[in-house]
């Protein structure tokens, strides 16, 4: 068992609102191997990039970190001053953003920025800079001519690897996604997931990645955890989930899709909305929309119970022993 | 649906008054000035022009500013006054708002040859340098009363806002819900004035803020260079008055200082209420405060 | 055959771009002729670049066609759309956030639909329509929803609220633009289905403009392949589905998300390219840069679509050959 390159335990997010704090983040705790691609699959609002944000430490009000502790290679970054957290930045952890448009300098060219990266993390000279930054644009097959490129000048697809590229330029251990791939065609989608899983192949770094459409990262994550109302509800290998989800929700989410293959049936989706994170419903999050909801489930906020290696927070699959 | 809009806006606007403390100030000394200026009497112990007082005397409790060279008032005066320098600035401000919403609006709407002919337009008269344009109309109109004054100042500041007004329409012209009216086929006319202008209100309000502003300002320079009616009660005509009779110099300064301070407070309320107003238009300009709740014990 | 409820005929649509001296052409559609029948759904699917948005908003009337013929209902439409097309052939917008108006009620563009296409109601009689309008699209209770302000729904209500608005006017066929692009997986499920059931119980005809092809396959009877300005291959459903025949039909199909398909690998190029902005074409195939059939002939000269069969049609060289 080597230990693992994230222990996230217990993790709480709060935001302030009007109406008095809202409980984003719930107690959220998993582990994150060297290498192992995990991705987090909920709907809109159900706290998943949130979850991102608070592990990279990156939240400002009105979102706050209130509980829990981030491990990084045995560190904990809930501890670290700020000074302390911006040397590891980038090079541990570096975040991949939804949309490239909006991530990149639209006045600066590719080279600039990834040299704004560079000075900004290191202290190398500026050949060594274009040597690096020639470098990661080739291992996501961006022709070096681009360095000169502003983000306006590059596809889509491409904007979205050059983010990649920047992610990449001081081999992290670990690579945050938050929905890289939303802003994307089918087609360019398909491209940068194989460029992201060839790469890590061969670099050996983690990926922890968040999106709402589980369709993209089922056939590259290793795990999967789907993520309701701020806790996480299922966890397990991505297989094991997408073939036999055990959770109402999950199963609710996985019948949500429509297929290009096999036969046609009627789809019906998950009835309901998310609960209120000011006012959460006291036991099971999920029963006001649950159909096999039982008293239980009501007035007893289940745990997040892992058997043979599947995590499950459902008192039908890991039924509660009465204290 | 427009009255339940107008109705939000103004239960927005007191709950966002209460929270911010630049727009309370602001809202508060201009409160104060708009009742002076609805009931100058209240406040007016004399006759601001009767010139009945031994002339140069300093503070006591009759004259609590004392009086001018010629014997008024000045407390009195000062108070009079004000009901032309508030009314300059609102009227002003209201007038060039509506003209600068109408260019502006329209220009960016419109597109094509119409927007470029109305930018020419508000660029040119922009470019334009007003004190020197304004001293000029004013000269040559002669009759230096208050339609005049506020004609001036209306014709040289309504640019600014009618660039500022385009350019934010420019952004909202092509949102989907403004493709979506006119998809289902309402009129242009409706769609500027129903769709297109109510999400831009903070803005226009900040610019109804910014004209008074500079209403304010620029009459007080021309009254007190003497281009406006003399013989009427007002901040800058005071200001005129004093500098003639060589106020400083002759022992008497609140003559000259009072007027001058009370420009000052109009204007600073209206500069207050205008950052707070820019901060509801444009959040990123609002203060970060970091609110630190005590941690949940562990 | 009943008379098709719209008929384009070689719609196309340029825009100038670029500078003053640098001015081009960009042919954001190009010479695209279909047919939507009554009470059908037809797929108009493809890439970012491919004209299927622009294909949208001529025929909504938000810009007029550089060339081509639009004929709805039986009558051949002119530059200017009139008041009674726009409401017989209302457009769905993709962006849920971006296509209400945000300072006013959720109520108001409906009940403005209502006066301006139903004159034969009145005031109580719009009020209560407005009402059963939202039900139908599954928004309860409507009365309460009609006086909400838009940032109080989520997105796929209000998504649904543009399908209400849309059948305010008693439409043929309504455009929807993406409707479902911008929702989270899990709620497109119950729009789309929205779409279905004005199919079969309204008898509404949709132009569903999509880039997801499971989606596509879901609600639509006739699936139209776009790609770079225009139509390369159409057919029934299934029958897209089922036997793609052109090239990039084909790649959308390997590409396509699908858990429930093991990873397809024929596709292993590393950078599988991406559409092109079509400025100043020239004649030839727009695919064929892309394209594993490529021949010397597809670089020349630009393939005609050709019938296979009485519903297919298919715009490729290779195809033709074989």
């Amino acid at each position: 068992m080597t230990t693992p390159i994230l222990e996230v335990r217990d993790l709480k997010v709060e935001y302030s609102t009007a109406a008095g704090p809202a409980e984003a983040v719930s107690g959220v705790s998993f582990d994150l191997a060297p290498g192992e691609f995990l991705a987090i699959v909920g709907e809109s609002g159900c706290g998943k990039s949130t979850l991102l944000f608070s592990i990279a430490q990156l939240l400002t009000y009105p979102a706050e970190t209130v509980g829990g502790s981030v491990k990084f290679d045995g560190v904990d970054l809930t501890t670290l001053s700020a000074e302390e957290l911006r040397q590891r930045r980038w090079r541990d952890i570096s975040v991949v953003m939804q949309s490239a448009m909006n991530a990149l300098n639209p006045t600066l060219s590719i080279a600039a920025q990834l040299a704004d990266a560079c000075r900004a993390h290191t202290d190398w000279d500026d050949d060594k800079i274009a040597h690096r930054s020639a470098e990661v644009l080739n291992m996501v097959s961006i022709d070096v001519t681009h360095l000169k490129s502003f983000p306006f000048q590059l596809s889509g697809g491409m904007r979205q690897r050059a983010m990649i590229a920047m992610a990449l330029l001081l081999e992290p251990k670990l690579i945050i996604m938050d929905e890289p791939t939303s802003a994307l065609d089918v087609v360019a989608q398909r491209s940068l997931m194989r460029q992201v899983e060839n790469l890590r192949r061969e670099l050996g770094f983690a990926v922890l990645f968040v999106t709402h459409d589980m369709s993209v990262v089922s056939h590259f994550s290793d795990r999967l955890a789907v993520m309701y109302a701020g806790e996480i509800v299922e966890l397990g290998s991505t297989r094991e989930v997408f073939d036999r989800p055990r959770h109402p929700y999950s199963s609710g989410l996985m019948d949500a899709f429509p297929s290009i293959v096999g036969e046609m049936k009627e789809l019906t989706g998950i009835a309901g909305n998310p609960p209120s994170l000011v006012n959460p419903p006291s036991g099971c999050l999920f029963a006001p929309r649950c159909q096999f909801a039982t008293d239980e489930c009501r007035q007893f906020r289940p745990e997040l119970i892992t058997v043979d290696g599947l995590a499950v927070r459902c008192h039908l699959v890991n039924p509660r022993v009465a204290k | 649906m427009k009255r339940p809009h107008l109705l939000r806006l103004l239960a927005a606007a007191g709950r966002f008054l209460r929270r911010d403390k630049k727009a309370m100030a602001g809202s508060i000394i201009l409160f104060v000035l708009l009742v002076i200026t609805a009931f100058p009497s209240w406040f007016t112990p004399d006759d601001p022009a009767a010139e009945i007082y031994s002339p140069g005397m300093a503070l006591s409790w009759a004259h609590p500013l004392g009086t001018t060279s010629f014997g008024q008032d000045v407390f009195s005066q000062l108070m009079a006054g004000t009901r032309q320098s508030v009314m300059i600035a609102l009227v002003v401000g209201f007038l060039c708002t509506i003209l600068s919403v109408a260019v502006g609006v329209t220009a960016a709407y419109s597109g094509g040859l119409v927007d470029d002919a109305l930018s020419l337009v508000t660029d040119v008269i922009l470019v334009i340098p007003t004190f020197p344009l304004i001293i000029v109309i004013a000269a040559y109109t002669k009759s230096a009363s208050f339609w005049t004054i506020v004609f001036v100042l209306v014709v040289t500041g309504w640019s600014y806002g009618a660039r500022q007004l385009r350019v934010q329409a420019l952004s909202l012209r092509n949102r989907d819900y403004l493709l979506a009216a006119r998809a289902r086929g309402e009129a242009s006319w409706y769609i500027i004035s129903v769709e297109l202008i109510p999400p831009m209100t903070s803005l226009i309000v900040a610019n109804f803020l910014g004209a008074a502003l500079y209403a304010v300002l620029a009459a007080a320079g021309l009254q007190f260079v003497g281009l406006g009616n003399v013989n009427t009660e007002s901040w800058g005509t005071m200001l005129y008055w004093a500098q003639n009779n060589e106020a400083l110099q002759a022992g008497l300064p609140l003559w000259a200082l009072a007027p001058g301070i009370m420009i000052a407070v109009l204007g600073s309320a209206l500069a207050l209420l205008n950052y707070a107003f820019d901060e509801v238009s444009n959040p990123a300009l609002r203060p970060v405060t970091t609110k630190r709740r005590k941690k949940a014990a562990a | 055959m009943t008379d098709a409820v719209l008929k384009v005929d070689k719609l196309s649509r340029f825009f100038r771009v670029g500078g003053f001296r640098s001015a081009g052409t960009l042919h954001a559609t190009d010479e695209v002729s279909f047919e939507v029948a009554p009470g059908e759904i037809v797929a108009l699917v493809g890439e970012s670049g491919s004209g299927k948005s622009t294909i949208a908003r001529v025929l909504a009337g938000l810009y007029p066609p550089t060339s081509g013929t639009i004929t709805f209902e039986g009558e051949v439409q002119g530059k200017r759309t009139s008041r009674k097309v726009r409401g017989r052939m209302p457009m769905v917008f993709q962006d849920p956030f971006g296509s209400i108006n945000p300072v006013l009620r959720v109520g108001h563009s409906l009940h403005r639909s209502l006066k301006l296409h139903r004159p034969e109601l009145d005031q109580a009689g719009r009020d209560a329509e407005a009402v059963a309008l939202v039900e139908r699209v599954g928004l309860l209770p409507g009365a309460e929803v009609l006086r909400r302000y838009p940032h109080e729904l989520s997105g796929g209500q209000r998504q649904r609220l543009g399908f209400a608005q849309a059948l305010a006017s008693r439409p043929s066929l309504i455009l929807a633009d993406e409707p479902v692009s911008m929702l989270d997986v899990s709620i497109r499920i119950g729009l789309l289905n929205v779409m279905k059931g004005l199919r079969d119980q309204e008898h509404v005809s949709l132009l569903y403009i999509t880039h997801d092809l499971a989606s596509a396959r879901y609600v639509a009877d006739r699936m139209i392949v776009l790609y770079a300005g225009r139509i390369v291959e159409e057919g029934t459903t299934e029958e897209v589905i089922a036997h793609p025949e052109h090239p990039y039909t084909r790649l959308l199909m390997a590409t396509a998300p699908d858990p429930r398909l093991p990873l397809s690998h024929d596709t292993d190029v590393e950078d599988l390219g991406e559409p092109p902005k079509v400025i100043n074409p020239g004649p030839g195939c727009r695919f064929a840069p892309r394209c594993p059939l490529a021949m010397d002939q597809c670089r020349i000269s630009t393939p005609a679509l050709v019938s296979l069969s009485a519903t297919k049609r298919v715009a490729c060289f290779a195809v033709e050959q074989s």
